[in-house]
């Protein structure tokens, strides 16, 4: 018996216009994560051509206008068509084998979402050959991203392409709220979902607050740039801040769109890598729910240094403070998990670990810009750049690698190389704490966030080439986990249904699963279905 | 005895229909983050928008499109074509109505980019009239398919068009209020 990739095993077979024409949420699945590592890839080389020219003082690798454009695609790149389509394909491939459903609710939708996801990442891209790349910064602020300061056509991609990548995020996000809400497998209630589905779920609606919001935005920014309208021109009456606004209460609410799920991979992972079912579920469960109402009252702190008064700045700082007690009771809850279990430290396991180290950092450089007086001396610092990518490189990456570790043998049928695996684990581990915590102190000293250059009497130098070399760790880091995919892909070991004694209804299935998912579904009387198979004699209660 | 946990057998909620619901509350954060943006705008555009507005005809044709709800309704429950063709018709009306007031507007010179209240104005109304059109299309289109299949169209579409129709509708009574009443009122 040999297990074959999915590619191979999928019923319409491997020919390309089989891809174009499916509707299988597992091969949509594989559609998404396929982008999302393509522009992973792309904003990866974008950082490392930013990162070469940062190396020394007065270095002229690239040119001011150049680089602007570099940061701006690397930013609208990471945040919305590289990360959100890998958490999307997971989901997609997920959600449905998780809760013992056959597909999506909307298997048709489904590629579409897809599909206008992918064309609106061309739209963006295609802006490098068709007169320049948007180098607004990716929150284009206006009056820069207007007409006057940016005459040439790449703000009017970036408008073009994220509306049409966000139509397809908002109708991905209606088709896995609705699986969630009502294709479970008779017994799976609500209160028995998978963590990660639970954080799904919250992440969908989190999508249907927030990229609605993004999309009004682009509109009256089309409207100033293409039909001459006046919302952001101060001159004429309108507001600059008005976009500000608009555009942090989607851009915070982004932010835990791309944490969330990654969460959710943590909280699948570390209970099956202790042996122990997690450590207070319905915590986990609710404390998503609290984030997601929290990060739609937090966005302007954002803005601190713009002069809201003096009630404004109070209730954002007060509010971007609270969301660190849900965030906090996720990260005892995983750590309550591990205590007392019987802890396997394989590769997904080490990802998860790394996930929660990292995310503490990032969450904890988090509170202090919620704290005025800090933010107002740090905003627009690398001291930002450090806490960011603490949290989206440090989280939400980590924990991807930690779920792609996890349920790679799921999807393809085979096992990827534990050696390999730790090489991953620990050349990421390293590169990131190299490249991202001296940010922290060169913000500190004044290195302000997109320069281009710096005079070599600033001393930053050293840090810099630090942090430079950093980041080709990880370059080198992320060609490992590729070798190990490829190699894993062409003669990795047979994985089986259930590689990890897992808990959970998509281990039940084959491996990769067939096209209808599941030919027979156990019993749901608990979280753990699986377990409760495996172990009747330890049935879980509930 | 009869069981306290027997089950209705269908789920208590469509799919399409909870579909719907979630696209129309998505359409509402969009519309909403226009109207917030008119309503930061509304004091330097107010001037503009008093001079030159014309309540008492768009209020006409308003009550064109609120009929239309009715209609709708009456369509959904008969399962009706003929309904469905006077909301068509009264959906029309209003496209109308808005046209010939951009028409007016346009002849005094108020357009997007003339003065902040012209930006403001054409792209809130622009936005719900391509909404009202989408929501025409799908009226024919459910109207043709229901005339042509033999078998007909699932109450569940009829339901979910309905449903867009209703939210194009509301979206006009917060429009109409926040653009024509706030203004004069």
């Amino acid at each position: 018996m040999s297990a074959v990739p999915l590619w191979v095993a999928r019923p319409a077979g491997a020919s390309a216009a089989g891809w174009l024409r499916t509707v299988d949420h597992k091969e949509i699945g594989v559609l998404y994560i396929g982008m999302g590592v393509a522009l992973f890839a792309l904003g990866g080389i974008e950082s490392l051509v930013m990162r070469a020219q940062l190396a020394t003082p007065n270095a002229r690798l690239v040119d001011p206008e150049l680089y602007d454009q570099l940061f701006t695609v690397h930013g609208v790149t990471m945040m919305l068509l590289a990360v959100v389509p890998l958490l999307v394909g997971f989901a997609n491939y997920l959600v449905p084998l998780m809760i013992g459903a056959p597909d999506v609710a909307y298997p048709r939708l489904n590629a579409l979402s897809f599909w206008l996801s992918l064309v609106g990442a061309i739209v963006v891209y295609f802006s490098w050959i068709a007169g320049g790349a948007p180098d607004a910064g990716w929150f284009s602020y206006p009056p820069l991203a207007e007409r006057a300061f940016a005459p040439g056509p790449g703000v009017d991609y970036y408008i073009l392409g994220l509306a049409v990548n966000g139509a397809g995020t908002i109708i991905g996000a209606i088709n896995l709220a609705v699986t969630i809400l009502l294709m479970r497998a008779p017994g799976l209630r609500i209160s028995r979902l998978p963590l990660f589905v639970w954080m799904t779920l919250v992440t969908s609606f989190l999508i249907l607050g927030a990229y609605p919001a993004l999309s009004g935005g682009l509109v009256m920014l089309f409207v100033d740039r293409q039909l001459g309208g006046h919302f952001f021109d101060p001159t004429a009456g309108g507001q600059p801040l008005l976009w500000q606004h608009v555009f942090w209460f989607f851009g915070h609410p982004e932010v835990y769109i791309l944490v969330l799920p990654a969460m959710g991979m943590v909280s699948e992972v570390i209970p099956v890598f202790s042996g122990k079912p997690i450590f207070g579920y319905r915590f986990v469960a609710a404390s998503s729910v609290a984030i997601g109402f929290l990060s739609f009252s937090v966005w302007a702190h954002h803005m601190f240094a713009v002069g809201l008064n003096e009630f404004e700045t109070l209730l954002f700082s007060v509010t971007s403070m609270l969301i660190a007690i849900p965030t906090g009771v996720k990260i005892f809850n995983w750590t309550a998990t591990m205590i007392g279990g019987r802890i396997r430290l394989l590769t997904p396991m080490l990802f998860a670990i790394g996930f929660i180290a990292m995310f503490v950092i990032g969450g904890l450089t988090g509170v202090s810009l919620a704290v005025v007086p800090l933010d107002l001396q740090t905003t627009d610092t690398y001291y930002v750049v450090g806490h960011l990518h603490y949290v989206l490189f440090g989280g939400t990456m980590l924990g991807v690698f930690a779920g792609a570790y996890y349920w790679f043998p799921k999807m393809t049928g085979r096992l990827l190389s534990e050696r390999l695996g730790r090489w991953h684990f620990w050349t990421a581990f390293v590169g990131l704490n190299l490249t991202f915590l001296p940010m922290h102190w060169l913000g500190v000293q004044g290195m302000a966030r997109r320069m281009w250059t710096y005079a070599a009497d600033t001393g930053w130098g050293p840090w810099n080439f630090v942090e430079t070399a950093g980041a080709f760790v990880l370059a080198v880091s992320m060609a490992i986990f590729a070798l190990n995919v490829v190699r894993s892909l062409r003669g990795g070991a047979i994985a089986g249904d259930d590689p990890w004694d897992a808990f959970t209804l998509e281990w039940t299935t084959t491996s990769p699963p067939p096209p209808e998912n599941f030919r027979t579904l156990p019993a749901v009387t608990s979280r753990r279905p699986l377990w409760d198979r495996k172990h009747p004699e330890m049935r879980d209660a509930s | 005895m009869i069981a306290r946990d027997v089950r209705p057998a269908a789920p208590a909620l469509d799919r399409t229909i909870l579909g719907m619901f979630l696209f129309i509350a998505s359409e509402a954060i969009f519309f909403l983050s226009i109207v917030v943006a008119y309503l930061a705008s509304r004091e330097p555009g107010l001037a503009d928008a008093r001079a030159n507005l014309d309540l008492g005809r768009t209020a006409i044709f308003s009550v064109a499109l609120f009929s239309s709800s009715a209609t709708v309704a009456v369509a959904n429950a008969r399962r009706d074509v003929r309904w469905l063709g006077a909301t068509m018709l009264l959906g029309a009306i209003f496209l109308v109505g808005q046209g010939s007031e951009y028409a007016r507007l346009a002849t005094i010179g108020i357009g997007p980019s003339s003065a902040l209240f012209g930006t403001t104005f054409f792209t809130l109304t622009g936005l719900h009239g391509a909404h009202v059109l989408v929501g025409l299309i799908a009226l024919a289109a459910l109207a043709a398919a229901t005339t042509r299949r033999t078998r007909g169209v699932g109450p569940i579409t009829w339901e979910a068009v309905s449903l867009y129709w209703h939210f194009v509708d509301a979206v006009w009574v917060v429009v109409f209020s926040v653009v024509y009443l706030g203004t004069f009122l």
